[in-house]
């Protein structure tokens, strides 16, 4: 987009007044009084029909030896039951790699890997049916833990890395030297509304779904490939997610599969529905990660060389794992300048789930490392962390990162933290942690302040692509459509108010509509935090393009130049004064014959990455963040408790301050439960055991710090030409609470100076008593 | 004997004749009564997504109580008003807690919200004076969001309950009353033929007979664990005898000796009298599931399953509880520690039922401590639960009771730690090393998602000292990371 226009527009929002208010959610009076429809709320057609998948109930992996069925046909209510053979297309449902069956018919790779799927007029009968049947695997031992894989020597993908300089020759000579390896675990996203697709078929071989998908157009894919029909034959629809948070990218399409398929066998409408426990079990997490640090520094925790290794748990496919593994490169620096570095990646492969996107996509488990670095020397040099933090932090002259991309805005970086050490009072609470510290025995305090700098782009390059389909109806009202789907997080009204300021219409006229890949088609999932970036542009693009017909026809119709013309407040206004209403508009316009739909294109500008020669510019800009904790622990249990966070978080000029304070206050939570007490705990034979609330634990609300102060920067706008100024803000936040886990580090520190405390993620209470216990014993991390 | 259930729904009784006996409520709001509103998030209860609000005559009194409806099987419901999200907005628009969701963000995916508007319904209902934040984040630890950190919806519910009780449904109340106190009748309730039913029994002698007749049949107290095996292990229960309608069975009362527990006593109403024994009992047994739990399941059910992690029962083994049983054959009691006999196996008989719980009071110098160890704080099912219960004259321990739930197949006393810290002096910290030493290694615990041997193993120790600083009030440092316990003048406790 050119400049000129980005300056118009940035007058007409001042004028308008429906950008950058703290409208509240499209849906949330729905939301409140039930009748926002999810897709299991939705009337169901006569003759609807209910999905359960079916898998064995024990084994990891190994071979099939028999699958006998037999009971499962029987069984009250089974319509279908549908096995591998029974696919007429492709039998994969991944991403990309050809490498995810949707049923498999040989050997199982991992625990929950479906084998069969049950079609039944009630989906009770569906789930009862599935557990009468007779599966016989000859089991071998899995590999479950990165550990195990290492041994192994398993990989999903090829290893990658980034290196600049000679590292570990610098390391070699560094005055001093810091090593540090620990283990990172995973996270399950936890949605409240659970997998879900209605498959309603039509004549053809048509097939309409409702899939609870951020990737709507994967589905469309996967299904067309699935059952063998052109893509044009399928259309899928997503009015709202109750949550995905990464967990339906990827992950949606198998279920959507599974309820087409049904649809296509019994030429009946075809509901699936996971139970919670098989939700958990069946679909991917956040990757665990071993990770191995090393830097060399001088005397003052000057970073001179960093050597990271991180090793990620895949599981048996590769799914997202290439972009996933990669941008935990891309985010190993965090806001840090490595002179010499080597960064490497090894993508490991278990007989687990397949781990797949969760916002940070990778991001959080790199951003960790660098983090965990900073505290191991701080800790080695006895210096306080956020000096060492700051001594490092990209600046002139040094803000090119392991990749080679330039970071231009490392003065908003500083700026920001500057702000939120004052803010947060940092110093004065660092002073009376030690005094606490020094009075007790028991309980020991522990503060941290960590930044978060986010690369913005999809580092596929060509996902960074969006389109909008806008029409202006008879009566001035405004249908709005975009490939962009909203799973809570406000993109649907973000993207409202954009087209309300650009058509100048009230937030009133412009309809929400449900995505839907017939009306754009071709659309990149709703991730990488580009949601409201690509679709917000879109949308805008598609109205400029009407309201540039409008002037044009109403300057020929007036006798006035176009530059007379203004539209705003649901009216034409003609050298400032009111000539007709929008609808008196619109009427005269199609009266007049003019084209009042349009789409809109928007591709993102600058970014080329070349992955095979690690070269180019992945991400159009990075947003910044930082946030300050305060935690005390209990020597004797391990409990934990947050007392105090205090945030300040950039989004560039915010489009809607409310939205984006949600953003940040539940990512941070989120994030902090990925970091505390969620734990994901496989046993022995490769299954994981915690596939329920009941055993996997996400916060609750006393788990939000009693003080919580969240503040926006003050920014003076994105320097990159984005909606309105704007940065995005989906996934940053979650790795705002690594401060968290840096303040229970420093609480455990507290207990031995100069020792850096053997603490693993998550800090459950489990964890930091072990902490407690080998840093009490002089045990080295 | 009526052979339909009734109960009160939007204004008019609603009854149901027809029905399985392990029918869920949620399934009949969604499957049947197509009222879509109410989610599904777990079929555990344990997101609180399918919260509903259940109104029911407390001495006469309309109380409204948050439930899971996932896991309350439909018959339970009888003599209840049933009131779901659909129900709260009126002809002035939306119910204030509503309206304060909307105008405070407390909403983003909006899959959780119906069950946070329930469970803040019944907060606004409850009407506590000086609601504080921590009362609040209490009040919805039953209540998952993953999209909001909370924060909001807590503002959201401070907001609503800030005006006081004035909606639609405080309007009705006397006339709510009047109808619920009609619904409760002495009629036994039956639904179902005699091979399939749902069975509620208005009478002890009912249900004594009734249960001699089918000793097959499956108890219901709360539900909160039997509603598991329906929509998880999706057994099927022929027969099923709810408790909750017996005379009798759920009355609690107290002297200067002890509380007597009903069985069919809910937690929510069996706090009432525990915490006046000691506030320890108090702050665990807020954290006993969530608000939706304690509203339906019962310290009676959660002793008769035989659970080795419930967290009732070390509590109540180190106050020297005992128990009632009764059958058609008669009535016995025993101490509640000889009970749970193995994984499992419970000294219970065919046909009998445990009818109360006894709890004798603390004696004047006798001193108690229970901690609740979980990796979160508010509803989680504890790692190790452990309870103290010294006896201490002139600084000197004369005698412990010290259980634990989650190191053994059942609740277990420390035995040789109890015997190893008598004689021990609570000035004298090294006069604790040898219990201390004795209990690390006095339980062989399991390892398994909620925590590892090793570290029960650890926690069982550090409790242990814990309590004795406690107990010592050797230094006035805080001694919790979650609330405080310190002694004051004259032996009070304050938390």
């Amino acid at each position: 987009m050119s400049t000129d226009l980005l300056e118009k527009t940035e007058e007409r929002t001042s004028a308008s007044q429906v950008v950058g208010k703290s409208y509240k959610h499209d849906s949330a009076e729905k939301h409140v009084a039930g009748t926002a429809t999810y897709i299991d709320d939705m009337i169901e057609p006569y003759g609807t029909l209910h999905v359960a998948p079916g898998y064995a109930s024990h084994e990891a992996c190994g071979r099939l030896v028999t699958v006998d069925l037999s009971a499962v046909r029987a069984a009250a209510g089974v319509v279908a039951v549908l096995e591998a053979a029974d696919i007429p297309g492709v039998n994969d449902c991944s991403p990309a790699m050809g490498d995810d069956p949707v049923l498999v018919s040989d050997r199982i790779a991992f625990h929950g890997q479906l084998v069969f799927l049950v079609v039944a007029e009630s989906r009770l009968q569906a789930r009862k049916a599935v557990k009468l049947a007779q599966i016989e695997v000859e089991a071998e031992t899995p590999l479950v833990s990165v550990a195990d894989a290492l041994k192994a020597e398993q990989t999903v993908l090829p290893d990658y890395e980034f290196r600049r300089g000679t590292p570990e020759d610098t390391l070699g000579r560094s005055a001093h030297t810091v090593t540090s390896s620990f283990a990172l675990g995973g996270q399950e996203h936890f949605y409240l509304e659970g997998q879900m697709a209605f498959a309603i078929p039509g004549e053809d071989g048509d097939m309409t779904v409702h899939s609870s998908t951020q990737h709507p157009t994967e589905v469309q894919h996967t299904i067309a490939k699935v059952l063998g029909v052109d893509e044009a034959a399928v259309t899928v629809e997503v009015r709202r997610m109750g949550g995905a948070f990464g967990g339906k990218e990827s992950q949606a399409n198998q279920w959507a599969a599974l309820a087409a398929l049904a649809a296509y066998a019994t030429g009946r409408p075809c509901k699936c529905r996971l139970d919670r426990d098989d939700d958990m079990i069946l679909t991917g997490k956040r990757h665990d990660f071993l990770v191995d640090v090393a830097a060399g520094c001088d005397a003052s925790g000057k970073i001179e060389a960093v050597q990271i290794d991180l090793n990620s748990r895949c599981g048996h496919s590769a799914d997202l794992s290439l972009g996933i593994n990669d941008r935990a490169m891309f985010h190993a620096d965090n806001s840090y300048f490595y002179p010499d570095v080597l960064i490497r990646s090894k993508r490991l492969k278990t007989n687990t789930v397949s781990n797949t996107a969760f916002r940070g996509f990778g991001g959080p488990q790199g951003m960790f490392a660098a983090e965990r670095l900073m505290d191991a020397i701080a800790i080695k040099m006895g210096q306080d962390p956020l000096d060492v933090r700051k001594a490092n932090f990209y600046r002139e002259g040094e803000n090119t990162t392991p990749y080679g991309q330039s970071v231009d805005e490392h003065d908003v970086l500083a700026a920001l933290v500057d702000e939120l050490e004052q803010s947060s009072d940092y110093r004065a609470r660092r002073k009376a942690v030690e005094v606490f510290n020094a009075e007790n025995t028991i309980l020991k305090r522990g503060i941290a302040l960590t930044p978060v700098k986010f690369g913005i782009s999809f580092t596929l390059t060509h996902l960074n692509q969006a389109g909008a389909l806008v029409h202006l109806y008879r009566d001035g009202s405004v249908h709005l459509n975009h490939g962009g789907t909203e799973m809570g997080q406000g993109l649907y009204q973000k993207v409202a108010q954009i087209a309300a300021t650009e058509m100048g219409v009230s937030l009133g006229k412009v309809k929400i509509t449900a995505t839907n890949t017939s009306k754009v088609a071709n659309t990149s999932p709703t991730a990488a935090s580009s949601g409201t970036d690509l679709n917000g542009m879109a949308a805008a693009i598609a109205c400029r393009e009407i309201v540039g017909r409008l002037k044009a026809f109403g300057a020929q119709h007036f006798e006035v130049s176009e530059g007379d013309i203004e539209l705003c407040d649901d009216q034409m206004l003609i050298d400032g004064t009111l000539r007709l209403s929008i609808k008196e508009l619109a009427q005269l316009a199609y009266e007049h014959r003019i084209h009042l739909s349009s789409s809109g294109f928007y591709k993102t500008p600058k970014i080329i990455w070349d992955r095979e020669r690690v070269k180019g510019r992945p991400f159009l800009y990075f947003s910044y963040g930082a946030s300050c904790s305060e935690v005390v622990i209990d020597t004797l249990t391990g409990e934990m408790k947050v007392e105090r966070v205090d945030v300040l978080h950039d989004v560039g000029k915010s489009l809607n301050p409310a939205l984006d304070i949600g953003q940040i206050e539940g990512g941070f939570v989120q994030g902090m439960g990925w970091l505390t007490t969620e734990e994901l705990w496989f046993d022995d034979a490769g299954r994981l055991r915690t596939h329920a609330p009941s055993t996997y634990k996400i916060p609750t609300a006393t788990d939000v710090p009693e003080i919580f102060n969240v503040t926006l920067y003050e920014s003076d706008g994105n320097p990159e030409p984005t909606i309105y100024r704007s940065k995005a803000v989906g996934e940053p936040p979650l790795m705002l609470p690594i401060s968290v886990f840096c303040a229970i580090n420093d609480a455990v520190a507290s207990l031995n100076k100069g020792v850096l405390p053997k603490l693993d993620a998550p800090a459950t209470p489990e964890a930091i008593l072990k902490a407690v216990k080998a840093i009490k014993a002089g045990e080295v991390s | 004997m009526r052979t339909a259930i009734r109960f009160l729904r939007k204004g008019q009784v609603v009854e149901l004749d027809n029905f399985e006996p392990t029918a869920t409520l949620l399934d009949y709001l969604r499957l049947s009564e197509r009222s879509t509103g109410t989610k599904e998030g777990c079929g555990e209860g344990d997101c609180g997504a399918c919260t509903i609000a259940l109104g029911r005559l407390h001495d006469g009194k309309l109380v409204y109580e948050p439930v899971n409806s996932c896991i309350l099987l439909l018959g339970q419901i009888d003599g209840c008003e049933l009131v779901t999200v659909e129900d709260l907005e009126g002809p002035d628009g939306l119910h204030p807690v509503q309206q304060a969701l909307v105008d405070l963000h407390g909403s983003q995916c909006g899959f959780c919200t119906p069950g946070f508007v329930m469970s803040l319904f019944t907060l606004y209902h409850a009407n506590t004076p000086g609601l504080t934040r921590q009362d609040v984040n209490t009040w919805i630890a039953g209540n998952l969001c993953r999209c909001t950190g909370y924060r909001p919806i807590v503002d959201a519910a401070l907001e609503a309950c800030r005006g006081g009780l004035n909606d639609a449904f405080a309007a009705r109340a006397a006339e709510t009353e009047s109808t619920l106190a009609a619904l409760q009748d002495a009629q036994d309730v039956h639904v179902g033929d005699s091979e399939r039913f749902f069975f509620a029994p208005s009478s002890f002698q009912r249900l004594l007979e009734t249960y001699g007749e089918h000793p097959e049949a499956t108890l219901v107290s709360g539900s909160t664990d039997v509603g598991l095996w329906v929509t998880k292990h999706l057994r099927d229960l022929p027969k099923v005898i709810y408790l909750g309608r017996v005379n009798g069975l759920s009355t609690c009362y107290q002297d200067e000796q002890g509380i007597r527990l009903g069985a069919s006593a809910s937690y929510a109403v069996a706090e009432q009298f525990l915490k006046t024994i000691d506030p320890d009992l108090d702050v665990v047994i807020s954290r006993i599931g969530s608000k939706q739990v304690r509203a339906s399941g019962t310290v009676g059910g959660n002793i008769a399953n035989g659970s080795p992690i419930g967290d009732m029962p070390p509590m109540l083994i180190a106050l020297g509880a005992e128990i009632e049983l009764q059958s058609n054959r008669g009535r016995r009691t025993l101490l509640l520690e000889n009970f749970f006999i193995d994984y499992g196996k419970q000294d219970i008989a065919e046909n009998e039922v445990l009818t109360s719980i006894n709890v004798p009071r603390l004696s004047a110098d006798e001193q108690f401590r229970a901690y609740k160890i979980t990796k979160r704080f508010d509803q989680d099912i504890s790692a190790v639960m452990a309870a103290f219960c010294l006896r201490v004259q002139d600084g000197v321990v004369k005698s412990a009771r010290m259980a634990f739930g989650g190191v053994a197949g059942i609740p277990k006393r420390a035995n040789e730690a109890e015997a190893a810290l008598v004689g021990a002096s609570l000035e004298d910290p090294d006069s604790w090393q040898s219990a201390l030493d004795i209990i690390e290694g006095e339980f062989v615990p399991l390892t398994d998602m909620r925590a590892s041997s090793t570290y029960r193993c650890d926690i069982v120790r550090g409790l242990l000292e814990k309590a004795l600083l406690e107990i010592s009030a050797a230094s006035s440092q805080k001694t919790r990371v979650f609330g405080q316990r310190e002694l004051v003048e004259g032996g009070a406790h304050v938390n």
